[in-house]
């Protein structure tokens, strides 16, 4: 006796269902399909290759007319359910009534559209199904067509790549810091994006849409938050989708984020089952193919009376993008007991990660070189106990079996022309060659090899080549690394950074070697430095990469309260100045107010809540931040001058105040501080400042590299300028060149020790040098000349300085 | 347990941390790199310092004043330091913040 089935939504998994149905119960099932798109079953995750040209679409047809014919499916393709009628046991189509045995909701899921104003212009398309595809390959026959991709998720890149590959001009927009945020890390994320960025697709990472433009009905551009607009004939939203439950919901099914279902696909009527991405099992809902084949296997089994329970996976993903390797499975988040077994070899481009948990490998991401990918995806899944092959184990089965070898006797082992550095192409005999030839340390090697020159990854492996060649007398260099996270040093570090142009903070994880996936205190606020300070338009500041005072731009004080010390110019201030900061201390209840050493004022004890509205109150009197807190300009100091004073030789106030307005808001190394004297009487202490000038008759004497902290340091003379134009520009030159050279954390008296008066001295001396200095200088301060204190009074801003919540209030009501 | 919705995930920023206030005392939140997100107590066992003010690296925080390292998770000290902060039922639901209210001393309302 045929029983009648019927199935809402020919997607992939209930195609997948009436296959093992067919297959175990032939004959035993009279089924009728619905689909709302006008066709049948397709393989929709081959959309992509259609789109960019690789398949058509008769060849991802996975069941065809002749495959329903043959199985006797009535087809009601192109025609919705309107109604679930549960009582009589009918689903309601638009053109008539169908009674059913079994029901089974495959209703899939709708493509999420962000709300945004516009987003109902025509030519805003989600990517779900052929008519979006055939919508975006239509596209492409437009010269010069562009279009923009929100969501820089799997569907979203793999939008764009086919759009590329068509020659569309395309620009992916997407929120998160990196690319496919839940499916990588972040250096996967960054080779990913640099792949994308040499197909010619635009990457705006942690970009906000703000609204949709359009003209005339259809979409024009899409403008982002910060003012940027981005022009496009076709805007495709691909952010995420949604289970398609409204039909289930309205026939009265226990629905929460999908359709609830049991372990055996059971929705809460024991005649209607379900699965696909319409279902919720267990919390979870689903996007990826593998766990919902999973359920049509379950489903079919229910169907057909045999138990069976459905037992989500662990899942892996792969992008299809050609020439982008990129796999993913598991769960890669660090956590206590997780270990990571991390290897990258910049110059291929390749990066593996695998997390432990125990003897067990968790996760695996892998970027370049994917052929070990179902290997691992296995050892996931399986929860195989892999601590035997630990040490090979990232090289994949391949090398699995073989004998542990030493480091050493493996290099011993190498063969004269083994490549050693990849970057320059320099092997093992080229090396022994040289030491041969009598280079004694790493750096000789470098300067006759180039080997290590370039990434520096490969140092050790020279350095153990060396060690063979040298026997006892190689001394293995002792050089302090910046952190646990990386052997190489600081200089090292900004010396890369610059040679091979690296531009993101992923970018210096990846090509540098990072061990840790972010880095940590020690090296995160020094490599944001380097990056700013080399490329100041291309990187953006990071102020979780900032300590507390620099990220609140005020002084954090023992007890959590914060000062406040607004800039007064040369040590200037005036009434107006003074009542305003009076009323600010008022106004705030400010316990101390103090007058600093570098010739201002301090207000201390501040609470942090309050500190947006104080700056707002001190900037509306003209006041501005005195970065007291930061590894920048702190205060110029500077005596009266010749304006009152009668031994006065220049105007050293003006000067000072000259400096001050030049200099402030670009941050350094370390903290930068500057005198100014009007007479060798040096009033302004400036002989044992950071930058110190000391007027006289004839000019301005300019020395450097004073100190007055825990070490006392005097300046070492570097100039005598006639004009006040000159000492300006000298000024300036010098406080970039130690920008751009000195180690994080260095005063320029410690700079200048390991590099030597007379190189400062040499490298300034050049006017053109000089003036290359200062045009570098001022383009950074286009950026970073601004005001912090103004930018975070703005309420978008101030709303960080507040708790996000106060549970104390509710809980007294 | 009982959920209390204190706010968005994009609320707090990436490798940062934000504040809430509770009847056991200021309770921080983390959200990492990989945007997992975690609550503990804001106050460093060391000196007191605010640890939401800290650099958020891995699964680890620094705290601000002297350099402790806690880990999110477990909340105790790395390293060569001693001690531990108390941690925070937190999850994630639809993109908002749910902290239990019971562990941090709020009673569910009637």
């Amino acid at each position: 006796m045929t029983k009648k089935l019927v199935v809402i939504g020919a997607g992939m998994a209930s195609g997948r269902m009436l296959e093992h149905l067919f297959e175990d119960a032939p004959g035993n099932w009279d089924v009728t399909l619905f689909n709302a798109e006008p066709r049948g079953n397709y393989n929709r995750l081959m959309l992509s290759p259609v789109l960019s040209g690789e398949k058509t679409f008769a060849e991802i047809v996975t069941h065809d007319a002749d495959w329903y014919d043959a199985h006797g499916v009535t087809c009601r393709f192109g025609e919705r359910v309107v109604e679930i009628d549960r009582a009589a046991k009918v689903v309601v189509g638009e053109k008539g009534e169908v009674a059913y045995d079994k029901l089974v909701v495959a209703t899939g899921s709708d493509p999420f559209m962000i709300p945004l104003p516009g987003h109902d212009l025509d030519g805003v398309i989600p990517y779900r199904d052929l008519e979006d595809t055939e919508r975006m390959m239509r596209l492409s026959e437009t010269p010069g067509a562009r279009a923009v991709v929100i969501g820089g998720g799997l569907l979203g890149l793999e939008a764009a790549a086919g759009m590329a590959a068509r020659g569309v001009d395309v620009t992916v927009v997407h929120l998160m810091g990196h690319l496919m945020e839940r499916q990588l890390d972040e250096a996967a994320g960054y080779l990913l994006r640099r792949a994308l960025v040499e197909k010619g697709i635009t990457v705006r990472c942690a970009a906000n849409s703000k609204q949709i433009l359009g003209e005339n009905g259809h979409v024009k551009a899409l403008l982002l938050d910060d003012g940027t607009e981005l022009p496009c004939d076709l805007l495709v939203m691909a952010v995420g989708i949604r289970p398609s439950v409204a039909l289930a919901k309205s026939a009265g099914l226990a629905v929460g984020r999908g359709v609830h279902v049991d372990d055996q696909m059971v929705t809460s009527d024991p005649d209607v089952l379900a699965l696909g991405e319409c279902v919720e099992h267990d919390g979870a809902v689903f996007g990826l193919v593998a766990p919902l084949y999973d359920q049509a296997k379950v489903l079919a089994e229910t169907l057909m009376g045999r138990a069976a329970a459905f037992r989500p996976k662990e899942v892996a993903t792969k992008l299809k993008v050609t020439g982008c390797d990129l796999f993913s499975a598991g769960d890669f988040a660090e956590g206590e007991g997780r270990e990571d077994i991390v290897f990258r070899d910049p110059a291929r481009g390749v990066y593996k990660r695998l997390v432990l948990e125990g003897p067990r490998l968790v996760g695996a991401v892998m970027y370049g070189d994917t052929a070990d990918g179902a290997w691992f995806h296995g050892l996931i899944k399986d929860r195989e106990d892999v601590s035997e092959m630990r040490e090979t184990l990232i090289f994949g089965p391949a090398f699995q079996g073989g004998a542990q070898a030493d480091p050493m006797a493996a290099v011993a082992a190498l063969p004269a022309d083994a490549e050693i550095c990849g970057c320059n192409g320099v092997c093992k005999g080229r090396i022994v060659e040289a030491v041969e030839g009598g280079a004694a340390t790493i750096e000789d090697v470098r300067a006759v090899t180039k080997a290590s020159g370039s990434c520096g990854t490969c140092t050790g492996l020279v350095e153990q080549v060396m060690a063979l060649s040298l026997g006892d007398d190689f001394v293995m260099p002792t050089a302090k690394p910046v952190c646990g996270c990386t052997d190489l040093t600081h200089e090292d570090v900004r010396r890369l950074i610059k040679a091979q142009e690296l531009k993101s903070q992923p970018a210096v994880w990846q090509e540098l070697g990072w061990s840790t996936p972010n880095g940590c205190h020690v090296c995160r606020p020094a490599v944001n430095y380097y990056l700013l300070a080399d490329w100041p338009l291309e990187y953006q500041d990071d102020p979780q990469s900032r300590f507390v005072n620099e990220r609140n731009h005020a002084n954090i004080q023992k007890d959590g309260t914060y000062s406040v010390v607004p800039r007064m110019w040369g040590g200037l201030t005036n009434a107006r100045e003074l009542r305003a900061i009076a009323d600010a201390a008022d106004k705030y209840g400010v316990p101390t107010v103090k007058v600093t050493g570098g010739q201002r004022i301090d207000l201390l004890g501040v609470r942090k809540e309050d500190l947006p509205a104080m700056w707002a109150d001190l900037n509306r009197a003209g006041l501005v931040s005195g970065h007291a807190y930061s590894k920048g300009l702190r205060t110029v100091k500077t005596c009266v001058g010749r304006e009152h004073c009668r031994f006065g030789t220049q105007d050293s106030t003006g000067l000072g105040v000259r400096l001050e307005k030049r200099l402030w808001g670009a941050w350094t190394p370390h903290k930068v501080k500057l005198g100014v004297s009007g007479c060798p009487r040096n009033c302004a202490e400036a002989t044992c400042k950071d930058l110190g000038i000391v007027c006289v008759d004839s000019g301005f004497e300019i020395g450097v590299g004073g100190a007055a902290g825990m070490d006392l340091k005097e300046i070492q003379p570097l100039v005598k300028v006639a004009t006040e134009g000159e000492a300006e520009e000298w000024s300036v030159a010098f406080v970039q060149l130690y920008r751009e050279h000195a180690k994080y954390l260095d005063r320029p008296y410690k700079w200048i020790a390991k590099v030597g008066m007379d190189w400062v001295r040499e490298a300034l001396s050049d006017p053109a040098e000089r003036a290359a200095l200062v045009a570098r200088f001022d383009l950074s301060q286009t950026i970073y000349q601004k005001d912090p204190w103004a930018e975070r009074a703005e309420p978008a801003q101030a709303r960080r300085f507040q708790p996000l919540a106060d549970l104390t209030l509710e809980a007294a009501e | 347990m009982s959920w209390i919705d204190i706010g968005a995930v994009e609320d707090i920023p990436l490798r940062g941390a934000r504040l809430v206030k509770t009847p056991v005392g200021c309770v921080a939140l983390f959200r990492t790199g990989e945007n997992e997100v975690f609550a503990a107590s804001d106050r460093c066992p060391h000196k007191g310092g605010p640890l939401s003010e800290g650099i958020v690296h891995g699964r680890a925080v620094t705290c601000p004043l002297h350099n402790w390292v806690f880990d999110l998770e477990t909340g105790r000290a790395q390293g060569a330091d001693e001690g531990s902060i108390p941690t925070y039922p937190l999850r994630v639901e639809d993109g908002r913040l749910l902290i239990d209210g019971e562990a941090v001393g709020r009673r569910a309302a009637a």
